[in-house]
């Protein structure tokens, strides 16, 4: 077995080492009963590489890359071009099979990168701080639900009817537990926010407002007046950032007074890849930087004077605090968060606004050649690369009629809603940098051709 | 905005350590300092070219972001070399043994990382027509049987995103098969020796935590534990093997008492890679236990993740699980179950845990380590991993104190204790002192049922002579901490950086850059920490 170095030679000699006479020995405290006497039946034995990679092979021809013709899906995952470098760098054995950064003296290389990343998403996001990343962006969301349930001592979150619907989820599966109460329904098909709606029902039972930006229909808008109207009940905003990308382009949530802002890194260095490993980002004001969720590194010095770096503020977490914990997470998404970090440090503030500005006008264009489409028309008054198109059926069948032409043309919202006829024909698209003119033109034209 | 900082790193700011060599940049030949990108970029430079600009202003109104963000950018070259430099300050597996108990720190094959990679892996997006997407809905499938198959469990919920995401998903299905029962029980029974993340889980969900007392023997005491269960206990967190390294002998007489008191077992199966092919978790009377597949299967850590936390669960929770999942129909073709189908075939499930599908970019990884081990192989894995860890007990126990090394065997980790070390010697000079000889060091102050605890797991995939050297290299740095060698209070010497001050990371958090106060060329002693 080629990972497996003993041979039985040195079996034979650690057993006299140890004084067993065989292997089973070492197994003495497994009641004989559930002991295997073979290899479990039913399963293959060993196989070589090339085997392997056969099998895994043909599995993953059975599905239709993204890359392999035109492509237009968003809602909660982008895809962007990751330069080489990125997937070279993290490929590094040093960054790829090292563990977290429990001993600081030999972890510099990952404990640095995460005080970069950290600062990265912080700026991003126009916050003051960040950790060092979360699962992906709907466990982030419930994880700042959970906090400012913990800094208000309030148990009634407002959900944004923008917000992703299995963001939405998450948060009902564990309010369903934890006794807290969400006040949350499916969105309307109109071209603005709710957020005025949601400012007008901020009150001094709510512990937070969650909207997301651009939320689940492309849609942006200033959340100042939210924000000040969270702030005069007592009760914090939380924004939700699925496409980071479009912060090249428009405001932060910070600037717009946000308290905690959380997101989905996922569209920057990290691939499609089916939906995970993602990552999730978090970042809020540095006030509430005891009651954050997650690891954070922190600049220090060592024993001689050199600036380094270490995990701190642990005692918030899990393996200190145990069940007073500010989580239950420990595992994060170290190599996600290097690879947008990577992306982050290639684009620069110069390329990440020439990327955002690309994808803006590239789904300005792409709108309009849509809306051409008889029949169809855009939602949307603003959006960054992401747009609500509102077609004459419903859009679920044409999402596969469209991809029996070999275009996958979007999420369609009854994807996204089940069984909610009232958005039954909306469709979601995202064009990215990735997307071309011809891709654009043959979706129009398939799409003019299944509707017609 | 200028470069934050046009000198870039200066040596003044590495002066001032008692073993610094004299050279003008700091460096020492191919141990090199590397500044903070914040302090060599600037946001003009970029590493991306794009075919196209767009001349105009976004039609965005006054959402446009005007402000300066604050972002450096680096050309390709500088950013390679970044990165390159950063990735020499860490200590890995690929470098050495990385003997971290209950981490399980093995070697990560590289064909996994090559599968992961195929475009039709790596570049399919999570909501995509199913029938675009059938090959990952197998192999997601597949896993699946693989992980039911060895655990000898019902079915499985494969969407947590890691560990203690895991354990949330198996205490979720407790919570609501106790509520489809009517039954309020509010308290779960989790012993100290356990990992932090399962108390945490526990209040996380909103039950209460109580202790379950050991025996001297290491193990969860039954006796006291069946004493303690009744009609307000939801059920059992224990480790098995537990964080002691040990086989809980009493597993299934435990579940037995649990079950008839109306609880549940969640088993955590961090340290399934010990049993693995050798032993099935069902065969236990467990009701749910997670997997992490990056330690048993060998998916990389990452310097932190991403991990991927399947749970397998009885019959009596699989009902319970969470969707979406991916089911085969007898046409041989794959659906997801989702929040639409949910309500015909998956009525009691407890809802969605996380946006997506779980982590396809390790279930392609885990799955071509199964397939490259076999069930051959993956049980050879489990003797060897054992074999190696009570090879380092019996190697080093006449050296150090191995507080359950009488009582038996140890599972897949060696535990030791500080005791017998000279006055003002602990544990944490054992570690350090271990990394000036090559290694990182073992899980210290971890169980917390023993004194100054040392946690070594070697894993299956070292070789006899890299355990050899190692045992004698500890037993060294052990001697020297029974003898009170004085330069083992200030190790390490010879790695990137000497003992941090975590004391001063804490009380003054700087957890992001800013500019210096200074200007450049000006450094001043403060800007080492920033304070």
């Amino acid at each position: 077995m080629r990972y497996l170095p003993l041979i039985a030679d040195d079996r034979s000699a650690m057993l006299a080492t140890i004084g067993a006479a065989t292997i089973d020995d070492l197994f003495v405290d497994v009641p004989a009963e559930a002991r295997l006497d073979g290899p479990i039946a039913d399963l293959p034995a060993h196989a070589s590489e090339l085997a392997v990679e056969r099998h895994m092979g043909a599995l993953a021809r059975r599905n239709r890359a993204a890359g392999d013709g035109p492509f237009f899906l968003g809602a909660g995952a982008y895809r962007h071009h990751v330069p080489a470098s990125v997937d070279h760098l993290i490929q590094r054995g040093e960054f790829l099979t090292a563990y977290t950064p429990y001993q600081p003296e030999i972890a510099q290389g990952t404990l640095q990168m995460l005080f970069e990343f950290q600062t990265q998403v912080a700026r991003l996001f126009g916050t003051d701080v960040a950790n060092a990343s979360m699962y992906d962006g709907s466990t982030a969301c419930w994880e700042a639900i959970v906090m400012a349930r913990r800094i208000t001592r309030r148990g009634k979150a407002l959900l944004s009817t923008g917000l992703h619907p299995h963001y939405r989820s998450v948060a009902r599966t564990m309010a369903k537990y934890t006794g807290d109460t969400l006040v949350d329904a499916d969105p309307e098909l109109v071209p603005g926010t709710d957020w005025a709606d949601l400012a007008a029902a901020v009150d001094k039972d709510v512990s937070c407002v969650v909207v997301q930006y651009p939320d689940i229909l492309g849609r942006i808008d200033d959340m100042s007046a939210l924000a000040s109207a969270c702030q005069a009940a007592g009760a914090l905003l939380i924004a939700v950032v699925t496409e980071p990308v479009a912060l090249g382009v428009i405001k932060s949530p910070g600037e717009m007074g946000a308290d905690i802002v959380v997101g989905e890194g996922q569209s920057i260095g990290v691939g499609l890849q089916f939906g995970g490993p993602y990552v999730g980002l978090f970042a809020c004001k540095a006030k509430y930087v005891r009651q954050m969720p997650g690891r954070l590194c922190g600049e220090t010095v060592d024993a001689n004077g050199k600036r380094g770096f270490v995990l701190t503020l642990s005692t918030r977490e899990q393996h200190i605090r145990r069940e007073k914990a500010t989580s239950n997470i420990c595992t994060n998404s170290g190599l996600c968060a290097l690879a947008f970090s990577i992306h982050m440090t290639l684009l620069g503030e110069a390329g990440l606004r020439g990327l955002a500005s690309i994808n803006h006008a590239g789904a300005h264009v792409a709108a309009s050649r849509l809306a051409d489409v008889p029949g169809v028309s855009v939602l949307n008054n603003g959006y960054f690369n992401e747009f609500t198109l509102l077609l004459p059926r419903e859009a679920r069948p044409v999402v596969h009629e469209l991809a029996e032409r070999d275009i996958l043309g979007g999420v369609s919202l009854g994807r996204l809603y089940p069984g909610n006829a009232a958005l039954a024909n909306g469709l979601v698209v995202a064009v990215t940098e990735t997307t071309t003119e011809a891709d654009v033109a043959a979706f129009a034209a398939a799409l003019k051709e299944v509707l017609a | 905005m200028t470069a934050l900082n046009a000198s870039g790193w200066r040596p003044e700011m590495n002066a001032g350590g008692a073993d610094d060599s004299a050279t003008f940049t700091g460096n020492r030949a191919l141990m090199l300092e590397e500044p903070l990108i914040f302090e060599i970029g600037s946001t003009e430079t970029t590493g991306v070219d794009f075919d196209s600009v767009v001349i105009g202003r976004p039609q965005v109104g006054n959402l446009y972001r005007d402000d300066p963000i604050g972002l450096p950018g680096l050309s390709e070259g500088e950013t390679v070399r970044h990165y390159t430099r950063l990735s020499r300050q860490n200590y890995a597996i690929d470098l050495g043994l990385f003997p971290l108990g209950s981490c399980t720190m093995k070697h990560n094959p590289r064909l996994n990382e090559k599968v992961a990679r195929m475009p039709g892996f790596a570049d399919i997006h999570p909501l995509q027509p199913q029938e675009t997407v059938q090959g990952a809905l197998a192999v997601i499938n597949e896993l699946a049987i693989w992980l039911i198959k060895l655990t000898g469990m019902h079915g499985v919920a494969m969407t947590p995103k890691a560990g203690a995401h895991g354990e949330l998903c198996g205490i979720l299905c407790i919570k609501a098969a106790l509520e489809a029962r009517g039954e309020d029980r509010r308290v779960l029974l989790v012993p100290e020796s356990a990992h932090g993340t399962n108390p945490a889980t526990a209040a996380f969900a909103g039950f209460r935590v109580e202790d379950i007392p050991a025996t001297p023997e290491g193990r969860v005491d039954l006796e006291a534990l069946k004493a303690r269960l009744g009609p307000d206990v939801a059920g059992v967190m224990i480790t098995n093997p537990n964080t002691c390294g040990l086989f809980e002998r009493d597993m299934k007489a435990i579940s037995d008492a649990v079950h008839a008191a109306g609880g549940y077992v969640y088993c955590d199966g961090a340290n399934f890679n010990a049993i693995v092919g050798k032993v099935r978790p069902g065969d236990l009377g467990v009701d749910a236990m997670h997997i992490n597949l990056h330690k048993t299967f060998s998916t990389p850590h990452g310097g932190g993740g991403p991990g991927s936390g399947p749970v397998v669960l009885s019959e009596a929770l699989a009902p319970f699980g969470p969707i979406p999942y991916a089911a085969r129909y007898a046409d041989g073709s794959f659906k997801l179950v989702e929040e639409e189908s949910a309500g015909a075939e998956h009525p009691d499930t407890f809802g969605r845990m996380t946006a997506f599908h779980g982590q396809m970019g390790m279930f392609t990884r885990a799955l071509t380590y199964m397939l490259s081990h076999g069930a051959d192989g993956l049980k050879q894995v489990a003797e060897d991993a054992v074999l190696n860890a009570n090879y380092i007990l019996r190697s080093l126990d006449d050296v150090l104190e191995a507080p359950f090394g009488g009582s038996g065997p140890c599972m897949h980790e060696a535990l030791f204790t500080d005791n017998g070390l000279a006055e003002g010697f602990s544990t944490l000079d054992i570690a350090k002192g271990i990394i000036d000889e090559g290694y990182h060091p073992m899980t210290v102050y971890f169980p917390l049922v023993v004194h100054g605890a040392m946690l070594i797991e070697p894993t299956e995939t070292e070789s006899k002579a890299v355990l050899d050297q190692f045992i004698g290299a500890l037993r060294s740095v052990a001697l020297r901490a029974k003898q009170g060698d004085p330069a083992l209070k200030s190790a390490p010497h010879f790695a990137p950086r000497a003992r941090l001050d975590e004391t001063r990371a804490a009380r003054n958090p700087i957890l992001s850059w800013s500019e210096p106060a200074v200007a450049p060329g000006e450094p001043s002693l403060s800007e080492l920490g920033g304070s």
